[in-house]
């Protein structure tokens, strides 16, 4: 077994209400062989993965991606020259641009990520949804990106109400009429930028998977789970693993066909005939990565090994009824350490 | 009876069908009509099973039977 110790960086310690999948993603690498020194990258000074203890070695607060490259790219230089850091794993939506933009400059600087290219990560954009499912024959709900909210009132059939309207990063709300329809529009448009993308509803069960891929068309990793409890914000409070085959195919065919590279989960609704659509893809792992975890999948794991260019044998079962159930719990921190936090951006 | 061999049942009469990952309970009935049906026995068998264990009529059992077979159709249980 390699000791050698090795530094991660950690983006999406926002374990909140909509959690970002940066402090399961730590747990997964804590309970897994490789032995790592764990830095938090932080974009607000009140993400609880920062006070969690015994979670994070070390944190720094990270200038938000819409700041630009400079900024972005200056701050990780400045990390890395204090922490040597090998890997990072970025996991939110919003920064995956940078860091897939440069992983180049960052592989040159001695860190490692393991990220789809920027044409993977385009290609599946939200407000491309349609183009790629023709592509690679899959069967997804109409959509429209829409970039203006009159174009709200002439939508193209066979898209009617209720429909989903969602940001270009995240938030999804379910529209019953025009008036609700103008009024998402405006408030996404305004938090996450154009287009904003309109999808038909579809009745079923919504079911999602968590894979990794290996870049030359290989599944590395791949668990179902349906959720069993959601919140307002349309997260999961609670799941439990599946062992649905053919969503695993699906899964399976996405990946050899995009020759996908590195994590991502798949939004997929069942309906009562058996039919499967696509909703979305996240280019990234999901909040509920550790449910993989305790079903004998540690994604987190296989992807810093394939991002250190190690042999990585794929995993091809779990156990299913694995469920795992959120919970909110009160930290009680000290102000001291929201100072230094505040004051000089690390803690 | 395939669907029925895949659908986890606990002797508290829990089920779990891990192709979709729902749980349904059912009652001490529901527990033997199930468990006699993944044995492969017949609807008239099942039917003297259900009168011997309850001690009710065959038009009873009957009733409890095809209620249950119903409900098990319903939830896609069963073909």
């Amino acid at each position: 077994m390699n000791d050698k110790k090795y530094t991660i960086a950690i983006t999406g310690l926002n374990n909140i209400d909509s959690p970002g999948p940066g402090v399961p993603v730590i747990r997964g690498i804590k309970d897994s062989d490789l032995n790592a020194r764990i830095i938090g990258l932080a974009y607000e000074n009140l993400e609880p993965g920062i006070y969690m203890p015994g979670l994070v070695d070390k944190t720094y607060l990270m200038p938000f991606p819409s700041t630009g490259s400079e900024a972005f790219l200056e701050r990780l230089a400045y990390i890395h020259e204090k922490e040597n850091i090998d890997i990072i794993i970025p996991n939110f939506d919003s920064e995956l641009y940078l860091f897939i933009k440069y992983s180049e400059q960052l592989l040159n600087m001695g860190i490692h990520t393991f990220l789809p290219s920027l044409y993977q990560f385009e290609e599946r954009h939200k407000d491309n949804l349609s183009e790629y499912a023709k592509k690679y024959n899959i069967t997804v709900p109409a959509n429209k990106a829409v970039v203006n909210s009159k174009d709200l009132a002439d939508l193209p059939k066979p898209i009617t109400y209720p429909y989903y309207i969602k940001g270009k990063f995240y938030e999804a709300f379910k529209v019953n009429n025009y008036n609700q329809g103008v009024f998402y529009f405006n408030k996404l448009s305004a938090k996450w930028g154009l287009p904003v993308i309109v999808q038909q509803s579809i009745k079923g069960t919504e079911v999602n998977v968590i894979a990794l891929g290996d870049g030359e068309g290989n599944t590395m990793a791949a668990v179902a789970m349906r959720k069993q409890y959601i919140t307002d914000k349309g997260k999961a409070w609670g799941g439990i693993t599946i062992n649905d085959e053919r969503l695993l195919e699906i899964t399976h065919h996405i990946i050899k066909e995009t020759k996908w590279k590195g994590a991502m989960e798949l939004e997929m609704i069942k309906t009562e005939e058996g039919d499967y659509y696509l909703i979305e893809i996240n280019p990234r792992i999901p909040a509920w990565v550790y449910l993989a975890v305790g079903a004998g999948q540690n994604i987190p794991e296989m992807l810093c090994r394939l991002a250190l260019g190690e042999k990585v044998e794929p995993k091809e079962t779990y156990e299913c009824g694995k469920m795992f159930i959120r919970y909110s719990w009160d930290l009680i921190g000290d102000i001291s350490d929201f100072e230094k936090i505040i004051v000089f951006g690390e803690l | 009876m395939s669907k029925l061999n895949s659908i986890a049942i606990s002797d508290n009469g829990f089920l779990f069908k891990p192709s979709t990952g729902e749980s349904f309970t059912t009652n001490e009935i529901g527990l033997i009509i199930l468990n006699l049906l993944k044995e492969g026995k017949t609807h008239e068998e099942i039917i003297n099973s259900i009168m011997e264990e309850f001690d009710v009529d065959e038009i009873n059992a009957g009733r409890d039977l095809y209620e249950f077979l119903d409900f098990l159709k319903k939830e896609n249980l069963i073909d």
